[in-house]
């Protein structure tokens, strides 16, 4: 928990307060170590969970999901046969099942919640934190490049994407015999990966990292 | 709760939504991640609405229309958000007919009412229970992207059963309606400015 004087508050920097982006509770810059975190005392918003090398933890995790998404792309995702008949879709096929007629925005919207969304956003992720290494200067646009990627995040929905899986199954399994292929497991190791990724975001600890490392601190970044 | 917490606002600044930097009323944008700054987003309840009734005005089609049109040997039949949830029950999948009710049905109409409760009860006189109305508000936002479930069943159903004359599957207009109001509402709730929940 963050402890707050309220007499104290006024008399400090403004580089030393932060305020809950939820409740707007303003809170005296604390020293928050890894595995430790930071909680809104007001709304109980998480403000900050710094974790240890966690730069290189989020490059090397990034890297991996964006791998995995390769595989998982175009390797065979399920494949059905019944009565002799034989069918099968990659996760691509999936994504494409509305490509025809007034249907095709709804498949450019499949393709990107679950393959174009998740890919960019940790191609931005990889792009902001790489140089962030060692303590290194940011890249070029690099708040902006993180400024996108955290508006994407409520639009990646690999995981949504797996309980539809699940359920679609069930749906089958009824009518036919369901062989999940090598994109299968992929994808679910995939969303593990992502989840793991995502919990040593800490947004404050890499908004810091591209403040301090900003040579032309205080100017308004691209 | 009776302590008194500073706010930002009431400290006479305006704070980052985003990284929660804090900076000098009147900066247009924040100096550390490039956000733009307001102190209360004004217009965030019209926005909320207005996203709010397009999502509400998708929702409808989403249930007249069909979902999928399955033929199997010549016949073919078509099925509503309901009525594949009912052909699960049927089925005995009680545990997906569950979870594809409450992602289909429970969510999504659950979400229109949150939101349109939270938007009314901030231009109330007296706004009690804070806490409670927040925790509503974490709820939808985190929830809302959840209902996409039964877009994705209808894409890999009908990327898989495609066996030419034997039995197809394929998407309903109902499909996009619904995924159109999910992201309408999606928006409705990320339009939303919490922070006017605890003003006075």
């Amino acid at each position: 928990m963050m402890q707050t004087e309220p007499e104290d508050l006024a008399a400090l920097p403004l580089t030393q307060l932060r305020a809950c982006p939820h409740c707007d509770a303003l809170y005296r810059l604390p020293t928050v170590r890894p595995r430790e975190r930071a909680v809104c005392q007001r709304c109980g918003l998480v403000l900050m969970a710094p974790r240890a090398r966690a730069f290189t933890r989020i490059v090397a995790l990034s890297a991996c999901a964006l791998i995995l998404l390769a595989v998982a792309l175009f390797t065979p995702f399920l494949d059905l046969s019944a009565a002799g008949l034989h069918s099968d879709a990659s996760i691509w096929d999936a994504a494409m099942a509305f490509s025809d007629g007034i249907m095709v925005p709804l498949s450019i919207a499949v393709a990107a919640f679950i393959i174009v969304i998740p890919a960019l956003r940790l191609a931005l992720i990889v792009y902001t934190v790489f140089p962030l290494i060692g303590g290194g200067a940011p890249a070029p646009h690099a708040a902006r490049a993180f400024r996108i990627a955290d508006d994407l995040r409520p639009w990646s929905m690999a995981e949504i994407f797996v309980i539809g899986v699940a359920v679609a199954l069930v749906k089958i399994a009824g009518m036919a015999s369901v062989t999940p292929g090598i994109a299968f497991w992929t994808f679910g190791v995939l969303v593990i990966v992502l989840i793991w990724q995502e919990s040593f975001v800490d947004r404050e600890q890499i908004w810091s990292a591209l403040d301090a490392a900003r040579p032309d601190r205080g100017q308004a970044p691209a | 709760m009776t302590v008194r917490i500073p706010t930002a606002r009431g400290a006479g600044l305006v704070a980052c939504t985003r990284c929660g930097r804090v900076h000098e009323p009147q900066t247009p944008r924040c100096t550390r991640c490039g956000s733009a700054l307001q102190s209360r987003d004004t217009r965030s309840l019209q926005r909320v609405w207005a996203w709010w009734a397009a999502g509400l005005i998708a929702y409808i089609p989403a249930n007249i229309y069909p979902m999928l049109l399955t033929s199997a040997l010549g016949s073919s039949t078509q099925s509503t958000i309901l009525g594949g949830v009912v052909e699960l029950w049927a089925h005995g999948d009680l545990p997906i007919a569950i979870i594809v009710f409450v992602a289909s049905v429970v969510i999504p109409v659950g979400k229109f009412l949150a939101i349109a409760f939270l938007a009314l009860k901030l231009r109330g006189p007296h706004k009690p229970d804070r806490h409670g109305r927040h925790r509503l508000y974490e709820v939808v936002e985190f929830i809302g992207r959840w209902s996409m479930i039964d877009v994705f069943v209808v894409a890999i159903l009908a990327s898989l059963v495609q066996f030419s004359l034997v039995a197809t599957v394929n998407p309903g207009l109902a499909a996009i309606c619904f995924a159109l109001s999910v992201a309408f509402t999606m928006q409705a709730a990320l339009s939303f400015d919490p922070r006017i929940i605890w003003d006075d």
